[in-house]
């Protein structure tokens, strides 16, 4: 990263213990999904699953992969702004919010290989001929390889300096716009496809999540508005957890933008339900309908709360608003792909334990990680005194 | 090859009518048929089409010995309404027991009249068994031994074409213990010819090999045993109707049982699909849709193709399967159709809960250092909302 130009921002090693009570939970919770995978692959999914003939996505694709790729977009949406539009102030906040990204991002993506029957084929999808080019899931799953290859080289520079190969450092800065730019592409790309994976589904999702042709932009403008919210989330979360200072000026900066960008999507997917005559749908006494408010309930409450300029400069304020919205990109993903996906009578589908278990303990994995790296590798800016 | 073809055809269409008294869509209907009997890619339709047009019509020889007349039967009873009169206007039927008028030392004189005439360019079919033992005295046409009619005839055909198992391969005349020594017409002229066998064989199988004759001059690609691959290439157990039913283990277990009617496997009835190459189940039999093959009908196979099963194995015999076998585990036939524990149910609440805690406690301690507290608390980033 250009960090040699802002050094006020120059990113340092936190230092500081890796066996404290925090990682412990953590690495028992995520040694604890290892335990269900040994199992899962060995005996097959349905030992440890509840996906049936009617579902056979459940939280692994709809939570692990669908929403664990937003949640990863915290790389994606500052690097659109600090690369693509050029706003500088950001930089400081591009590499955390990058390495978040690379491991939400890498776990989506072998979270994949979890839901697969057959496993073994994997490879099949990167192998021409075997491939089939006309499918929007060769797409995503092309395109989300691709950029957890792209990420690792963005992010290179934070361990290539760690392992001592600055000459390597050195030759990459000369190309490292290029996978910049790619990492801003190929998200937009997936991002997207994520959304149109449910217009193939067609009249099998209710109508309150099946916008037709809008899904993918409704799928793209709900990632970028994670990715802030992402970073808020994990710039507070972090700051108090390593009771560093809040970055709270540059954050609200941050939340600014999401802001207009909630307004937006608020107005495109209400807009689009009432061209679409779906809006009746939402009234009715259905799970559906319970679900959608409370999806909608996780928007308009940000809505309200960030409303005011200086209530976007209250740090509770940004944190409740940042986690609600991620809740909201959670439900509208959970919603498209599980409580509004209708199959045929009969059919339905709870997440059994051992795959709760594989789901927790992968976001304990990335938080992990996320501690061990920050304390480590030159991640968060220095020059921050700690606050005590 | 389109429009020119379509030109080809518009222009022959009178004439097709006139000579073949069909009309111009049952000979197409014909061309695509038999060209997809024999496997061709598109476009062949149009070759078949301009060769049977063409009308140089080959000279047929037809010799009959141990039968029962049942292949040519099933060749004139067909129910398509062009065969018979394709068939006999295609080729120059120039002896034929069954069908010619001609009678006596006058229907020899024109087996030998047409043989002189088109002399290395006509067609032998050969129907029927011939009989060995006892220099084949079992079996004469015009005091002459089949053996040795077949081996004069043969000597200056173009082509010889066995029709029937009995020419094939022996067929039912040479079940054990074979009195007459009944053989096929490729022992009699010790090499291999065509054969297209069944009992009586499909007759598009015998047409598309005639036809394929007519327009590439040469005959279609066969197996070691001379059946056309096109229609003897598989197996009838592979694509069997009943297949699916074979695979799930659902099996008639005798006649008018349960899965009898429901239409479950013959194969424990003893149906010899899985051992004998033929393409009964992908072209049907007797020309009245895909309902009136033997297993379509209920019958299990009794595989009349296949030497050594055909006439040889016992009707109810269990047939010996080649290169598949029954699965050792089946699909359920109840799927389960979703499930919830109350496990997973209490986890996941337990989950939510400790998020919405931890979330609430630190902004709760936010809120605090926001009102003028120098820092905020350290609390552990909460779980349960990944970043």
């Amino acid at each position: 990263m250009a960090d040699s130009r802002a050094t006020a921002h120059a990113p340092a090693a936190l230092g500081g213990p890796l066996v404290t009570p925090v990682t412990i939970v953590l690495a028992a919770l995520a040694l604890a999904a290892l335990g269900v995978l040994v199992v899962r692959f060995t005996q097959g999914l349905g030992s440890v699953t509840h996906l049936n003939d009617g579902y056979p996505w459940g939280i692994w694709i709809a939570y692990d992969v669908v929403v664990g790729s937003a949640f990863a977009c915290g790389g994606y949406a500052m690097a659109l702004l600090a690369y693509i539009f050029n706003r500088g102030e950001y930089h400081a906040l591009v590499r955390p919010a990058l390495l978040a990204s690379l491991f939400g991002y890498t776990l989506a993506a072998v979270s994949v290989i979890f839901d697969l029957g057959r496993w073994w084929n994997f490879w099949h999808i990167f192998w021409p001929g075997y491939a089939q080019v006309n499918s929007v899931m060769f797409e995503v799953a092309l395109c989300i390889s691709a950029y957890v290859l792209v990420m690792w080289i963005e992010f290179s520079p934070a361990f290539l300096d760690r392992i001592g190969l600055s000459r390597a450092r050195q030759k990459l800065s000369r190309v490292l716009f290029f996978f910049i730019a790619l990492g801003v592409l190929l998200p937009t790309m997936h991002q997207s496809s994520l959304g149109s994976l449910l217009v193939v589904f067609g009249h099998q999702v209710h109508p309150l999540w099946q916008s037709g042709w809008l899904l993918p932009l409704i799928y793209l403008i709900t990632a970028v508005m994670l990715g802030f919210a992402v970073v808020i989330f994990e710039a507070t979360a972090s700051a108090v957890g390593f009771r560093r200072q809040l970055e709270t000026p540059v954050l609200s900066r941050v939340c600014t933008i999401m802001y207009w960008v909630l307004i937006a999507y608020l107005v495109l997917r209400f807009a689009d339900l009432g061209w679409r005559g779906a809006l009746g749908s939402a009234f009715a006494a259905t799970w559906q309908a319970f679900w959608f408010w409370a999806e909608t309930a996780c928007y308009a409450i940000p809505a309200v709360l960030l409303a005011t300029p200086a209530s976007r400069e209250r740090p509770a304020r940004l944190f409740v608003g940042a986690v609600l919205l991620m809740l909201g990109g959670m439900l509208l993903r959970i919603n498209g792909f599980l409580v509004g996906y209708m199959t045929g009578d009969g059919w339905h589908y709870f997440p059994a334990l051992p795959e709760l278990v594989v789901t927790v303990g992968i976001i304990a994995f990335e938080i992990l990680a996320y501690i061990v790296i920050v304390r480590r590798v030159p991640v968060l800016p220095a020059g921050q005194p700690a606050a005590r | 090859m389109g429009e020119t073809f379509l030109e080809d055809v518009a222009a022959s269409a009178v004439t097709i009518e006139r000579r073949l008294g069909v009309s111009r869509r049952e000979f197409m209907q014909f061309c695509a048929a038999t060209a997809a009997t024999l496997g061709l890619p598109a476009g062949a339709e149009a070759q078949i089409a301009k060769a049977v047009e063409r009308a140089q019509r080959p000279s047929v020889i037809w010799l009959h010995f141990q039968e029962c007349t049942g292949c040519t039967e099933s060749l004139l009873r067909a129910e398509h309404p062009t065969l018979e009169k394709l068939i006999l206007d295609v080729i120059s039927l120039d002896y034929h027991e069954t069908l010619m008028a001609a009678a006596g030392h006058q229907a020899e004189a024109a087996r030998k009249a047409a043989m002189k005439a088109h002399k290395g360019k006509y067609v032998l079919v050969v129907e029927g068994a011939i009989p060995m033992r006892d220099n084949g005295i079992y079996c004469k046409v015009g005091g002459h031994t089949a053996m040795d009619l077949t081996r004069e005839c043969a000597a200056d055909a173009a082509a010889v074409i066995a029709i029937g198992s009995c020419a094939s391969w022996g067929g039912m005349p040479s079940t054990d213990p074979n009195p007459t020594g009944a053989s096929s017409v490729g022992q009699v002229l010790g090499k291999p010819v065509v054969t297209i066998p069944g009992c009586p064989p499909n007759p598009y199988n015998f047409l598309a090999t005639v036809v394929h004759f007519l327009t590439f001059g040469s005959l279609p690609a066969v197996d070691e045993l001379g059946r056309p691959k096109v229609a003897y290439g598989r197996i009838v157990h592979e694509h069997c109707e009943r297949r699916a039913h074979f695979d799930a283990g659902r099996f008639a277990l005798e006649f008018g049982d349960d899965g009898h009617r429901k239409g479950y496997c013959l194969y424990k009835l003893g149906c010899k699909g899985p051992e004998t190459h033929a393409n009964c189940s992908t072209i049907g039999f007797g020309d009245v849709g895909e309902s009136n093959w033997p297993v379509a009908c209920g019958h299990p196979c009794i595989g009349c193709t296949e030497k050594g099963i055909g006439f040889a194995k016992p009707i109810h015999a269990v047939a010996q399967l080649k290169g598949m076998s029954p699965p050792a585990t089946y699909p359920r036939i109840v799927e389960q159709q979703g499930q919830t524990s109350f496990a997973a149910a209490a986890a996941l609440a337990a989950i939510a809960g400790a998020a919405a805690g931890a979330t609430a406690m630190l902004a709760r301690n936010l809120g605090k250092s926001d009102a003028g507290q120098e820092s905020p608390k350290a609390s552990e980033p909460p779980r349960g909302q990944g970043g």
